[in-house]
C-alpha cells in the first residue's frame, strides 16, 4: 500500500511540474517571435539580465512589425542558458522549436560559440550583442554580432594602459572561459608588442579567494592589472586589492561597465582606479537615457534585473539596438521564416543609440569606436568616459 | 630565511585564514558522520545561506543584531533539516539519507537561486572585521587576523563540551555504538539534533568570516569551500574533530602556496596557478593511498 501511494505522489508532482512547464505558446497566426538567448543565471547572470532589459524596453516601444501587409505582434521568448556552456544546446533547441525567426544572444561569447552549430542546423539566424570573442562569428554563416569584437579591444586596453606611462603589468583570466582568456591574449600580444612586461596567471571557476594571486602580481612589480572576467568576480578583486592596500589601475573589457562594479568600488571607501573598454558612453543620448531610466524604475522587477539602480549598463544599450535591428531585418525580408531573415541581415543598416550598425563580411559589425570608462570611488562614484577610434 | 618569510608571508596570513574558515566548515561534516556515519552534503549550502542571511538582514537591522540572529537562525535551520529530511529516514538503509542530502543541499540553492534571482549579493562591510591592520609590512583585514585564533577558542570549547559535559560524553557514546547508547537509556534524537546545532552554528561563523574576506554570495558560493572542507575533513580522518582542523589548516596552506608558486619559488613559468584547486584533490588521493583512513581517523571496526 506504501508503496503504491509513493508512486502516486511521485507521478503527481512529474505532472504538477510537466503542466507548469507546457504553458508555452503555440504557434499563432498574427504573432512574430524574437528568442533571447541570455544567461540569467551563473556568473555571467547579472550581465544577461541587462542585456534582455534593453530588448524587453525595445519590445514595449515596437511592439508590432508590418509584414506582407498585415501588422504581426512580436513576442519575446527567452531561453536561459545559465552561463554554462553544456547548457546552451537545449536553451537555444528551446527556442528553435518555440518558433522563433531570430534568436538574439549572448551575453558571453563561450555560450554563443557553443549554440552556434544548433542555430546553423535550425537555419535560424543568431545575433550576438555584446559578445566579442572573434570566434563567435567565424566557421559559420548563421552569426552576426553588433559589438566590436576582442582583438580591437584588447589592442584599446594595452594601448590604454601604455597611455599611463606603465610598463609592468599583470594578466588575470578565469581558466577555460573562452571571452576572458580570449581577451587576455589578444591583450598580452599588444602589450608585448608595446614593450611592456606582462605576467599572466588564470583563477579556476568558482574561486573567490584573489588575495594569492594579488601578492603575485605585487611581487612581480606590476603597476597595473588587468583582469576580464564577469562581475562576480570583479567585486572580489576589487574589493580584496583595497583591502590589501593594492591600489594600481584595474582594467578589463566591457562586462565591467556595469552598476556592480561602481557599488563595488564605492564599498572599498578606496580612492581605487577602475577602467573598462564598453560600447556606450553615458550622456550620448540624455532624452534616450531618461525614458529608459524612467521604465526601469517603473517597475520592481526591473529594477531587480538591474542590480538595484537604474545605472544603464552599456550592455541594456545594445540590447535596445539588437532588437531593433531584428526588427528592420524582418522588415527587409518582409516574412516571419528564419531563412529569409537571415538572407536580409547582411543588408540592414541601422543607427541605433550605440552608433551606426553595418555588418560587415563574416557577421562582424563594422565598428569604430570604443569608450573608456572610468570608476573613480572617494565619497561617491563618479564616471567619465573617453572615445578611442580604431 | 627571515627575509624569504617576510616576502611571502601575505600567503602564508591568507593561507592560516582561509584553513580556519574551512576548519569552521569542517567540523560540521565529521561531526554529523561521527555521529550518524553521515555525509551531510546540505552542509556547504547551509554556509551559504547564512551569508545571505546576512546580506539580507543587515539592509534593516543593526550589524551586531543581524549576526546574533544569523547565528540563530542557521542553527535553527540545521536542526529542522535533520529533523525533517533526516530524522524520518533514521531507520531506512544509509544511501537513501545521503540521496536526502543530496536533495537539500539542491534545495537550498534553489531557494537562494529564486531569492537572489541569480545574482551575486555584495556582504555588507563589518565595520571591526574589515578594519586594516599592517602586520610586518603586509597589509590584510582584521578578519584574516582573528579567524585562526578564533577558530581554535572555538575549537577548545568544542572539544570541553565533548570531552567534559554530559551531552558530550552522550555523543561519544553515539558515535562509538549508536544501538548499544540507545538501549542505554541516551536521547539519541536530542544528541543528534544538538550535533546538527553546533554544525550549523561554526558554519554560520564560519560564513560571516568568509564572506567578510570575499564579499560577494551567489547560491553556488557553498559550493567550492564545502568541498574543500570536506576534503579537508576527509583528509584529517573523518569523524576526528582535531583531524579535520588540521586538515584544513594544511588544505588552506597548501593551497595558497600553489597559487603563489611562481612569485615565491621564482619560477619564470605563466599558468602554475592554474592547478591550486587540482592540488588539493591529488593531496587527498595520496593521502589516502597511504593513509586510507586519514591522519588521525579511527580504524574502522566494521564487525562482519
Amino acid at each position: 500500500m506504501k508503496k503504491v501511494l509513493a508512486i502516486v505522489m511521485a507521478m503527481a508532482m512529474i505532472f504538477g511540474l510537466a503542466a507548469c512547464g507546457s504553458a508555452e505558446a503555440g504557434k499563432d497566426g498574427d504573432t512574430v517571435y524574437v528568442g533571447i538567448y541570455e544567461p540569467q543565471t551563473g556568473d555571467n547572470g547579472a550581465g544577461g539580465k541587462q542585456e534582455i532589459l534593453g530588448i524587453q524596453y525595445a519590445n514595449s516601444i515596437c511592439p508590432t512589425v508590418e509584414l506582407g501587409g498585415k501588422t504581426y505582434k512580436v513576442e519575446l521568448v527567452i531561453a536561459d542558458n545559465e552561463s554554462s556552456n553544456d547548457k546552451a544546446v537545449s536553451a537555444a533547441t528551446k527556442l528553435i522549436s518555440a518558433g522563433c525567426s531570430i534568436a538574439l544572444g549572448s551575453y558571453g561569447s563561450g555560450v554563443s560559440m557553443a549554440a552556434a552549430d544548433t542555430f546553423e542546423e535550425a537555419g535560424v539566424p543568431a545575433m550576438g550583442i555584446s559578445c566579442t570573442n572573434a570566434l563567435v562569428t567565424a566557421d559559420n554563416d548563421i552569426y552576426f554580432r553588433i559589438c566590436f569584437i576582442d582583438p580591437d579591444q584588447g589592442t584599446i586596453d594595452a594601448n590604454l594602459i601604455n597611455s599611463m606611462g606603465i610598463k609592468n603589468v599583470y594578466v588575470l583570466s578565469m581558466l577555460g572561459e573562452d571571452y576572458g582568456s580570449g581577451l587576455a591574449s589578444y591583450f598580452q600580444k599588444e602589450a608585448e608588442r608595446l614593450g611592456m612586461t606582462v605576467t599572466a596567471d588564470s583563477f579556476p571557476e568558482g574561486n573567490s579567494d584573489f588575495t594569492s594571486y594579488l601578492t603575485n602580481a605585487k611581487n612581480a612589480g606590476a603597476e597595473a592589472i588587468f583582469a576580464p572576467c564577469s562581475t562576480g568576480y570583479a567585486q572580489q578583486i576589487i574589493a580584496q586589492s583595497a583591502a590589501m592596500d593594492f591600489i594600481v589601475p584595474l582594467v578589463a573589457g566591457d562586462t565591467w561597465d556595469s552598476g556592480v562594479i561602481s557599488d563595488a568600488c564605492a564599498a572599498t571607501g578606496k580612492d581605487v582606479q577602475v577602467y573598462c573598454s564598453t560600447f556606450y558612453a553615458e550622456g550620448k543620448d540624455v532624452e534616450f537615457e531618461k525614458a529608459l531610466k524612467d521604465w526601469i524604475n517603473g517597475d520592481q522587477d526591473n529594477l531587480k534585473n538591474n542590480a538595484g539602480s537604474d545605472e544603464l549598463s552599456a550592455v541594456t544599450l545594445l540590447g535596445y539596438d539588437a532588437y531593433m535591428v531584428a526588427i528592420e531585418a524582418l522588415k527587409a525580408a518582409d516574412s516571419a521564416d528564419p531563412k529569409a531573415v537571415k538572407e536580409a541581415l547582411p543588408g540592414v543598416n541601422y543607427t541605433g543609440i550605440t552608433g551606426e550598425i553595418k555588418f560587415k563580411e563574416g557577421g562582424d559589425a563594422d565598428r569604430h569606436d570604443a569608450f573608456i570608462k572610468t570608476y573613480s570611488s572617494e565619497t561617491q562614484t563618479l564616471v567619465y568616459y573617453d572615445l578611442f577610434s580604431f | 630565511m627571515v627575509e624569504f618569510l617576510h616576502n611571502n608571508l601575505a600567503y602564508l596570513i591568507n593561507g592560516i585564514s582561509v584553513g580556519g574558515q574551512y576548519a569552521l566548515i569542517a567540523i560540521g561534516y565529521t561531526m554529523v558522520y561521527g555521529i550518524l556515519r553521515l555525509i551531510n552534503f546540505a552542509h556547504g549550502d547551509v554556509f551559504m545561506i547564512a551569508g545571505l542571511m546576512v546580506v539580507y538582514m543587515s539592509t534593516v537591522l543593526p550589524m551586531w543584531l543581524t549576526i546574533v540572529l544569523t547565528l540563530i537562525m542557521t542553527a535553527v535551520l540545521g536542526f529542522f533539516i535533520e529533523r525533517i529530511a533526516y530524522r524520518p529516514l533514521r531507520s531506512a538503509p544509509r544511501m537513501s539519507v545521503m540521496i536526502s542530502a543530496i536533495g537539500v543541499s539542491y534545495l537550498l540553492q534553489n531557494c537562494a537561486l529564486y531569492f537572489t534571482g541569480g545574482l551575486a549579493q555584495s556582504f555588507p562591510s563589518i565595520s571591526f572585521l574589515t578594519k586594516p591592520v599592517n602586520i610586518w609590512g603586509t597589509s590584510v583585514i582584521m578578519a584574516k587576523v582573528i579567524t585562526p585564533f578564533l577558530t581554535l577558542i572555538l575549537i577548545f570549547l568544542l572539544l570541553f563540551l565533548i570531552k567534559k559535559t554530559k551531552i558530550g560524553m552522550a555523543m561519544r557514546a553515539v558515535s562509538k555504538d549508536f544501538e548499544t547508547s540507545q538501549l542505554m537509556g541516551i536521547r539519541i534524537n536530542l544528541v543528534i539534533s544538538v550535533t546538527f546545532i553546533i554544525g550549523c552554528l561554526l558554519a554560520a561563523i564560519g560564513s560571516i568570516l568568509y564572506f567578510t574576506c570575499y564579499p560577494s554570495v551567489q547560491p553556488t558560493s557553498g559550493g567550492m569551500p564545502g568541498l574543500k572542507a570536506f576534503v579537508a575533513a576527509v583528509f584529517g580522518g573523518i569523524g576526528s574533530i582535531p583531524g579535520a582542523v588540521i586538515g584544513a589548516f594544511i588544505i588552506g596552506i597548501c593551497e595558497n602556496i600553489i597559487k603563489g608558486g611562481a612569485s615565491i619559488f621564482g619560477i619564470q613559468t605563466n599558468g602554475w596557478t592554474t592547478f591550486s584547486d587540482a592540488f588539493s584533490f591529488a593531496l587527498l588521493i595520496v593521502i589516502l593511498m597511504i593513509k586510507p583512513t586519514g591522519l588521525f581517523g579511527e580504524k574502522s571496526t566494521d564487525k562482519v
